[in-house]
């Protein structure tokens, strides 16, 4: 009956219990009870190309691995297991500024993270991430990495971090419930106030919800100036009782049905459109976000030969490709891309067209870190 | 070395694990809190130290957490209560001995799963496609559940009642019968005896389960995050976001302190109101 009415599909259910382990069982615990890791590895192994290589002799030990919400393929991490004794506990935040809050507090016992561009440059004041040592990353060729990818993780000609993988913050919108086709920021803030009221939903993220606002305002997504951000608090606050919900994890009830609109990035989209076709990925024609995430070592890391070990594995083009396949968003590295099904390459969610892409913005460090925007996002929450 | 000394020494030493583990654990992280209380926000977030009263001035801005915390704990609080009375009552006088321990059993199973899952279940059943839906086709329309107070509060019934149904049980099953047998030669009706006798002696348990669960309910955060969805703020969200998103951690300091006069107050009252009542009535039956 359940099934009948779409409540809840097992796939549904798995897909929960996977984004909400952290707080329970962890991954590994999941797949060891459902036999699903078992299953995995078997698979994997018999794959050519996954055999033991020279360069992971010698290490062993756990390998702490801190990332995002549906953002890497349990296959490679079964096989980067199997083929180095070293075994990935897997964290999962919320977002740069948790991130960021808890290697404040020290001691995270992290050997790998994933920093979005906007973040390294503070970890680096802040002397709180390990210079990369690229001789330990023979996968890793700047020359085959995408251009526009490579600023934010190198500073003062230092690599800091490498590229994982880039996408865009837009909206999703669920066409079989809106038929106005919205096109931009402005027109995704009056739907939220108008017609589509108590069902839109905005991130519990103060760089895109804010800059989202601001967009729709015609100021810059970074914008630091006093009178544009309270433009864009009164926009928020004057919306915040029309919408449905502020959260990131937006997928549930996108799903659901009970959001129809809501704040998006590429993955989430990708991930959305590939078992709804009738949600639609959306960039406002002001602009918006383009990011690039990276993997980095914080300071201290307590297992750093299996840190560079598997950085490397995973940017492996054949790896790498695997990686995109499952979270959908799209490569940084021209080597990954090539390996790639068409299907992928010209869907417009991973890569649009340049005209969409030509007015979105990097979002600046002094976004993340200004003490205003972070108030701002407070009072918009607290209202 | 006498007898008495002797039994002090090994006291105080039995009392050393417990002593240092609130030492490390309470005394001194308060202390660290009540510091940071009066500090500056560093320029990247975090704390840097200062003396100011800013951060207790500023307390105001997040009023609206302070309001539904106040009024959306001791509410759900009260509901559970009503709740896990009938429930406690039944396994205690109704349920006959040998089905009592699996009936107990029955209500603590909830808590074999993890919490994030059972609210995840509680976003699926409120949401559109859950109850609002069922109402939907017997013509009530346009129902909105998830998201709103009602949710947390529902969810605050569902989550607690658990902690709240054994210290009722437990004062109910001590209860005297024959208490309830005088009442009655005495000519009161069962309802009469039930407030007047088995109410009153009862009180101690709800008082214990109400403490418990107004606790909990005042610092949680993933009741209101998961099924308030970012639109029922309580204190521990603001603290959550001043904390972990802005990291403005002496404001965040100077909201716990907040919280934690507010709750002493609270619960010093309640404690003295209760017990209090509940103790006059015992010394009168007696």
């Amino acid at each position: 009956m359940y099934k009948d009415k779409g409540i809840i599909t097992a796939k549904q259910f798995v897909d929960e219990l996977r984004r909400y382990q952290k707080g329970s069982v962890t991954r590994r615990h999941f797949l060891g009870v459902t036999g699903l890791g078992l299953a995995t590895a078997v698979l994997g192994g018999a794959m050519p190309g996954f055999r033991p290589r020279k360069a992971y002799a010698g290490l062993s030990g756990t390998l702490n691995f801190t990332t995002w919400p549906n953002y890497f393929a349990q296959e490679n991490f079964d096989n980067f297991t199997k083929n180095t004794g070293v075994n990935i506990n897997v964290a999962i935040f919320g977002s740069n500024e948790e991130m960021l809050a808890k290697l404040q507090a020290g001691s995270t016992g992290w050997d790998v993270f994933v920093p979005t561009n906007y973040t390294i440059s503070t970890y680096k004041k802040l002397d709180l991430i390990e210079p990369l040592d690229l001789k330990k990353l023979p996968n890793y060729d700047p020359a085959s990495q995408d251009p526009r990818f490579l600023g934010p993780g190198t500073i003062d000609g230092v690599v800091y971090a490498v590229p994982k993988d880039w996408g865009t913050t837009g909206f999703i919108v669920n066409t079989k419930n809106v038929t106005q086709n919205p096109t931009s920021w402005k027109e995704f803030w009056d739907l939220a106030q108008g017609p589509l009221t108590g069902k839109v939903m905005v991130h519990d993220y103060q760089l895109t919800t804010i800059g989202g606002a601001l967009k729709a305002l015609g100021y810059s997504f970074n914008s630091l100036d006093e009178k544009e951000l309270g433009n864009a608090e009164k926009l928020m606050l004057e919306t915040k009782p029309h919408l449905f919900g502020i959260n990131s994890d937006y997928q549930p009830s996108m799903r659901n049905g009970d959001a129809v609109m809501s704040i998006c990035w590429t993955n989430d989209a990708k991930q959305l459109h590939a078992d709804m076709p009738e949600m639609q990925y959306v960039l406002g024609k002001e602009g918006g976000e383009i990011w690039v995430d990276h993997y980095a070592i914080p300071k201290g890391a307590p297992n750093p030969d299996a840190a560079y070990a598997f950085i490397d594995y995973l940017l492996t083009p054949e790896i790498n490709a695997k990686e995109i396949k499952f979270h959908g968003a799209p490569s940084t590295d021209a080597r990954c891309n090539k390996l790639l099904p068409k299907e992928i390459l010209e869907n417009p969610i991973l890569y649009p067209a340049a005209e969409a892409l030509a007015p979105l913005e990097f979002g600046a460090a002094e976004s993340l870190t200004n003490p205003l925007r972070a108030e701002i996002m407070a009072r918009f929450k607290a209202a | 070395m006498t007898d008495s000394q002797h039994s002090r020494g090994v006291t105080a030493l039995l009392l050393v694990p417990a002593g240092v583990f609130f030492f490390f654990l309470l005394i001194l992280p308060m202390a660290v809190v009540l510091v940071f209380s009066f500090g500056d926000r560093a320029d990247t977030g975090g704390y840097a130290p200062a003396f100011t009263f800013d951060n207790y001035l500023n307390l105001p801005a997040r009023s609206k957490a302070f309001v539904n915390t106040l009024t959306l704990a001791p509410l759900g609080t009260l509901l559970t209560a009503l709740f896990a009375y009938p429930m406690a009552y039944f396994l205690a006088v109704k349920v006959s001995p040998q089905w009592r321990v699996t009936m107990l059993v029955l209500v603590m199973a909830p808590f074999w799963t993890s919490q994030l899952l059972r609210y995840y279940a509680w976003i699926m059943i409120l949401g559109a496609k859950g109850i609002p839906n069922w109402l939907s086709m017997i013509g009530i329309t346009d129902v909105r559940l998830i998201n709103t107070p009602w949710a947390v509060l529902i969810g605050a019934v569902y989550g607690f009642l658990p902690l709240m149904v054994p210290p009722i049980y437990v004062s109910l099953e001590k209860l005297d019968k024959r208490l309830l047998e005088a009442s009655a030669d005495l000519g009161a009706t069962p309802w009469k005896s039930f407030l007047q006798v088995t109410l009153p002696l009862s009180l101690p348990g709800v008082a214990t389960g109400s403490m418990l669960v107004f606790i909990l309910l005042m610092g949680d955060y993933i009741l209101p995050q998961f099924l308030g969805g970012g639109k029922v703020y309580f204190i521990g969200n603001a603290l959550v976001d001043l904390f972990l998103q802005s990291r403005n951690w002496p404001f965040g300091a100077a909201v716990s302190v907040a919280l934690v006069i507010i709750m002493f107050v609270t619960i010093f009252f309640y404690m003295r109101f209760v017990l209090g009542k509940s103790g006059q009535r015992r010394v009168a039956l007696v």
